[in-house]
């Protein structure tokens, strides 16, 4: 045999640039140093809190849209969807780790817990779903297609309006992470938006499929506009962005979208509230529970190791 | 044949004697077209069958960074099936076609993925020990005679060498862990080495298609070369990691200066072949259920292409009857 051929590194011919060889699963490109100090005047508990609730958003949604790998109607789709689960998975890294450093990580570190276990795993594998702080649409079963890509226009149109705007905050690691999130938001509202207006305006079946879709999907959209207190505050402190000035843009997304697709607003009313509170209070659907006893098994069959 | 074919199967051998690069729009002989659309689907379905087995744990993986690594392989492995079905096209067929043929069983994929993916240590040892196994079979492809696999194989075989690591490096980390995951990678390692030792397919002197597929340069060595190559190749790496390898009669031969190596079950590797593996029907009706299941979103994708189309055409003529 030739080895100068075919010795099986040798004769890959190139110098090896990792990080080119798993696009997404750059694990040490975080754009800002998690540990930078929180802006003067900002309580640190609330702005941890911030923190879960978008790393929240993303970790569950990277989770529902990881369920489609394998499953995807068309190798593209299977490529374009856990491009999305991976952009989402990489800002919820982030969002964790950051609010490890400000905190939130500690009361979830119990005795038996790896010491070398990191705040972000901590706080994905080691919660309950009742300290979870994700809106509700996040965690809804992705059903088909057509559902899929009616979710992810709505949450890309919603968490892209939300990431515009928190380039601006004082808090410069989250300004970075929504400098880096808003161009991967970008790609994902305008892969959904293509899709909706295929299914829309394809076949008979596949327009009530994706009518339906959008149905399933609506009743857990206005959750997305209600702001919980600490949001509040943190608008004041100029570090968070107010949940009901992004209604415009999603509406403006939705009018442009839909009349194309062939679609109608539907009437669905909103999920209600469990005492005036939802996900960000940390009172979700029946759904939440089953995804993170999925994904949390492993990482809690072996509390003392890490991997 | 006629004269003119008779010349152009003389520049066609020359081409490949030259170790020239025989294009899509090329002359070739049949038989070499045809072995190249089996040899390159099989391949293209490996890489979309070898998704399940890994994609069984996405969901579960113990870190968010175990999660990411393994996702973005995944992905990586619906890419590489993407590259090959592209390849076999420049040979005159269709993904559509191919996939038909996958699911009702008329073509192959890599025995390898009819087994069970049972813990997490399975991600790193399918990794290590099949991707390396992969590395072996493929980089000599990477000087395919044919232009278009052979410049798909170079990108895979980056690819496929990164995801080994990656491997690797999963095992490394477990076996400086806890009792739990390091009996976790040896058991692996137990129910996987073989299965990575038949990747190679049969013994030299029961694979009938070898001489022909070495002389057109679509295979580069025979299967024993390559499997000792890659016994050689995983010992001391089983060394480093800590692991035996589940084979009694495995040791260093300093006449052959290479290892000598136990008897591999011959009818395990026919049965599992033949579709009675472990997982060989769970596999395919989930290939076939996500790609029935998908029909009406590619038809409904068609239908709006289709009337897109017609669209423009009406404008086109709007704007003449205007002008």
């Amino acid at each position: 045999m030739n080895a100068s051929h075919d010795n099986v590194y040798d004769a890959l011919g190139e110098s090896d640039h990792e990080g080119r060889w798993a696009y997404g699963a750059g694990f040490d490109e975080t754009v800002v140093e998690v540990t930078a100090p929180a802006p003067e005047g900002v309580d640190r508990a609330d702005l941890a809190a911030y923190c879960l609730m978008l790393a929240d958003d993303a970790l569950v949604a990277s989770q529902r849209l990881s369920e489609w790998a394998t499953h995807a109607p068309e190798l593209e789709e299977e490529v374009a969807l856990a491009n999305i689960a991976l952009d989402l998975l990489g800002q919820a890294r982030v969002l964790l780790s950051r609010a490890g450093h400000l905190g939130a990580a500690e009361r979830f570190r119990t005795p038996g817990l790896a010491a070398g276990l990191s705040d972000e795993d901590v706080l994905a594998y080691f919660r309950d779903d009742r300290s979870f702080r994700n809106v509700t649409l996040a965690e809804m079963d992705l059903g088909d297609f057509g559902r899929t890509m009616a979710w992810i226009l709505v949450y890309s149109s919603w968490r892209l309006a939300l990431m515009t705007t928190l380039r601006g905050s004082a808090d410069p690691v989250l300004a970075a992470v929504a400098g880096k999130a808003v161009p991967e938001l970008a790609y994902q509202r305008e892969y959904a938006a293509g899709w909706v207006v295929r299914l829309g305006d394809g076949t008979a079946e596949s327009h009530a499929r994706m009518q339906a879709g959008l149905d399933d999907v609506w009743p857990f959209v206005t959750e997305l506009f209600l702001a919980h207190p600490v949001e509040t505050r943190l608008v004041e402190a100029g570090v968070a962005v107010d949940p009901a000035s992004l209604q415009a843009a999603v509406d403006a997304d939705l009018a442009q979208v839909l009349p194309v697709a062939t679609l109608t607003e539907p009437t669905r009313p909103a999920v209600g509230l469990v005492g005036g509170r939802g996900g960000r209070d940390g009172v979700h659907t029946e759904a939440l529970g089953k995804v993170l006893a999925v994904m949390q098994s492993l990482a809690r069959a072996h509390p003392d190791a890490t991997w | 044949m006629d004269r003119d074919e008779q010349q152009l199967a003389e520049a066609f051998d020359a081409t490949v004697a030259a170790e020239g690069r025989i294009e899509p729009r090329d002359w070739m002989p049949e038989g070499y077209r045809k072995t190249l659309i089996r040899q390159i689907a099989q391949h293209a379905h490996s890489e979309i069958i070898g998704m399940q087995p890994e994609g069984n744990w996405i969901l579960r993986a113990p870190s968010l960074r175990r999660k990411a690594i393994l996702l973005a392989k995944v992905q990586d492995e619906a890419g590489h099936g993407l590259y090959l079905y592209s390849a076999t096209e420049t040979l005159g067929v269709d993904r559509t076609e191919l996939t038909e043929k996958l699911i009702d069983s008329k073509q192959k994929y890599s025995s390898i993925f009819n087994y069970p993916t049972l813990t997490y240590a399975d991600i790193g040892v399918i990794g290590w020990l099949v991707d390396g196994a992969a590395i072996c079979n493929q980089v000599p492809l990477c000087r395919s005679s044919y232009g278009p696999y052979a410049r798909a194989m170079v990108r895979i075989c980056k690819e496929e060498s990164f995801h080994q690591r990656q491997g690797f490096e999963l095992l490394m980390t477990l076996m400086a862990g806890t009792d739990a995951q390091r009996e976790m990678v040896q058991d692996a390692v137990n129910r996987w080495w073989w299965p990575s030792l038949m990747m190679f397919g049969p013994a030299d002197g029961d694979s009938p298609n070898t001489q022909q597929s070495m002389a057109w340069r679509i295979k580069r060595h025979t299967n024993d070369e390559l499997r000792q190559r890659y016994v050689d190749m995983t010992v001391p790496q089983a060394a480093a990691l800590g692991v035996t390898l589940p084979d009694p009669e495995l040791r260093w031969n300093d006449e052959r200066q290479a290892h000598d190596f136990g008897d591999i079950d011959w009818n395990e590797f026919t049965a599992v072949v033949k579709g009675a593996g472990p997982c060989n029907a769970q596999r395919l009706a989930h290939r076939r259920a996500a790609h029935e299941g998908g029909q009406w979103v590619r038809d409904a994708a068609s239908a709006y292409a289709a009337k897109q189309a017609e669209r423009a055409t009406r404008r086109q003529e709007g704007e003449v009857a205007v002008a």
